[in-house]
């Protein structure tokens, strides 16, 4: 794996193309935004599709239940906007008016996390895998780099039911091959160093990349994970390196709580216990400054992930 | 075309049916299911093109109970329109039973959407009018929403929706029998006045006697040769109408009757 750190892009980019590339193979997709279509990017679908494009306005809930609606007439609406305002403001609709029935509605959602930057606490969203993990019936996928956010887009499009794909403002590095396979509920285990594993999802991807490369000069092996499904969860995969390596970590720019480190502890304390070292933003709230500061600050960059693996390795 | 008398009786049936499942469930809400049962009546035995063997039949018309916890009139309502077995009425809110408190689009046949929190009903009602528009079906669609369940922010929201996307093969029904749990409309968050609301949303308003079936008919002739715009029809009505003693009664909001209060109430209704 040779990644190319200097070509970026971040993944409600990745969304917006592979979005307009579906709706010309498949006429039942429809989107829906709450008038944030130039930053989730569906602006590029509505252009194109302006028939099947509908503008809910600033209302979250009545968007959630209009695509319910749109579901259960054989639609399969994508439905955008602000992962705050999707898996929060709008948590009853998704679980009363989509989960419960099981509707076919994909709530693709961006600017997950801290690395929204400059907006602060407000909009980032940190609660949304734990969130919307916990809905019987859903599917939760966090993807990485552009090449696995087109692929997700694609693929959500085959599930019978509700999806929340989490989507990022910040971008982040190219990690995979256009060529490169996926699937729904199998992790991707690079590297099989059995020094330790750090198990990342979405952008901290590549930050554990990095980290197991710049470690990798001081003889440290490393094992990094990337769990682009949370739900449902790789259990092989994390069992697998529980037995093979010394240390486990999971890193996420999600809370520490109900997120993927919640989601390997889970795991692990029922199939294979062993301390799990959680990086993520713990139990705060965000805050203004730029993505990579933030990063930095909340100790979910590259740097952080080799100071901890340095102490325990 | 069913006539007026049968549609009265076939609402009176329906309160029977509400009574038998409320009571035989031991819970349920006799109050809100029994001011809208003419409403049920005319819409599932005159209005609506259903196919109670194909129930989901791409060109039917589409029915949201927004107030989903009114189930026992829209079951009743399809037990007697023969989308399942009338018995099952008296399995209502069993362990046992696919009638759930609140409807189960997937558990029972002839339930267009799951319903029951409150607030929801007219989002999904507008997603169905929209792909009714986008694929040029010409069924129509119809929610029934409380007065006290219009408070909540998100009727809002989805009444511009209606509106935006000029959704004349939406009606909007209005169960207007002015109390709620905490007491009447006006005590509790005054949602009046529903029809000049309506009126600035954009929808075409009609004010009826909920309780009259021919002022019903009318309504809906009226609502479905309007054109360009959806229709919100307010409809007055009393609340546990049928049954003398949960007639305006707050208290039969969402309580079963005991035996004694249940043999009343069948007598009442001519059962």
């Amino acid at each position: 794996m040779n990644i190319n750190y200097e070509v970026k892009k971040a993944t409600r980019q990745s969304y917006g193309e592979a979005l307009k590339e579906l709706g010309e193979k498949y006429n039942d997709i429809v989107v829906l935004d709450a008038d944030l279509s130039s930053a989730t990017k569906t602006e590029l679908f509505a252009k194109e599709f302006p028939n099947r494009f509908f503008d809910i306005g600033i209302a979250e809930q009545d968007m959630m239940g209009t695509a319910a609606g749109l579901a259960t007439c054989n639609k399969i609406p994508y439905v955008s906007t602000f992962a705050v305002f999707a898996a929060g403001r709008a948590y009853d609709q998704i679980r009363n008016s989509i989960c419960y029935p099981k509707l076919n509605v994909k709530i693709c959602a961006t600017h997950c996390g801290v690395t929204v930057g400059e907006d602060g606490a407000t909009h980032q969203m940190l609660e949304d895998i734990s969130l919307m993990r916990t809905l019987p019936n859903m599917t939760v996928v966090s993807v990485s780099d552009d090449t696995q956010a087109k692929w997700a887009v694609q693929e959500i499009y085959n599930i019978n039911g509700p999806v929340y794909l989490r989507l990022a403002r910040l971008a982040t590095p190219i990690i995979y091959d256009a060529n490169d396979k996926f699937e729904i509920g199998k992790g991707i285990q690079i590297g099989d160093g059995t020094d330790a594993t750090v198990i990342a999802t979405g952008v901290t991807v590549a930050e554990a990349i990095k980290a197991k490369e710049k470690l990798q000069s001081e003889g440290k092996n490393i094992r990094v994970i990337d769990m682009h499904t949370i739900k449902p969860i790789d259990k092989d995969i994390i069992i697998k390196a529980a037995k093979e390596t010394k240390h486990i970590i999971t890193v996420e720019d999600h809370s520490i709580i109900g997120g993927l480190g919640s989601s390997v502890c889970e795991v692990l304390s029922e199939n294979y216990p062993k301390i799990v070292h959680r990086m993520g933003i713990k139990d705060t709230f965000g805050k203004s400054g730029k993505a990579e500061e933030l990063l930095k600050y909340f100790k979910i960059d590259s740097n952080a992930i080799c100071e901890k693996i340095t102490k325990l390795v | 075309m069913t006539s007026e008398k049968e549609l009265k009786e076939i609402a009176n049936k329906i309160r029977i049916g509400v009574i038998e499942a409320v009571y035989n469930g031991k819970s349920g809400h006799p109050g809100g299911s029994l001011s809208i049962a003419d409403i049920l009546a005319v819409l599932y035995f005159n209005e609506m093109n259903i196919y109670p063997q194909d129930p989901k039949a791409e060109n039917r018309d589409r029915f949201v109970l927004s107030k989903g916890h009114c189930s026992p009139a829209l079951y009743s309502a399809l037990a007697l329109r023969g989308f399942f077995n009338y018995d099952e009425l008296l399995k209502f809110r069993n362990i046992e039973s696919n009638l759930q408190g609140h409807p189960d689009m997937n558990k029972v046949p002839g339930v267009d959407m799951t319903t029951g929190s409150l607030g929801q009903g007219l989002s999904a009602a507008n997603g169905m009018a929209i792909a009714g528009k986008l694929d040029n079906k010409d069924y129509r669609v119809y929610a029934i929403l409380g007065d006290g369940e219009i408070e909540e922010g998100q009727i809002w929201e989805a009444a511009m929706t209606s509106n935006k996307y000029k959704l004349d093969n939406l009606c909007v029904i209005v169960d207007n029998n002015n109390l709620q749990i905490d007491g009447t409309i006006e005590e509790v968050m005054s949602s009046y006045p529903i029809d000049e609301k309506f009126r600035s949303f954009g929808f075409e308003v009609i004010n009826i006697n909920g309780n009259e079936i021919s002022e019903i008919l009318e309504a809906f002739d009226k609502a479905k040769k309007t054109k360009g715009k959806p229709t919100a029809i307010i409809a007055r009505t009393i609340k546990g109408k049928g049954v003398s003693f949960m007639e305006n009664q707050v208290g039969w909001h969402g309580k079963a009757p005991n035996e004694e209060q249940y043999k009343i109430a069948m007598k009442e209704l001519g059962y």
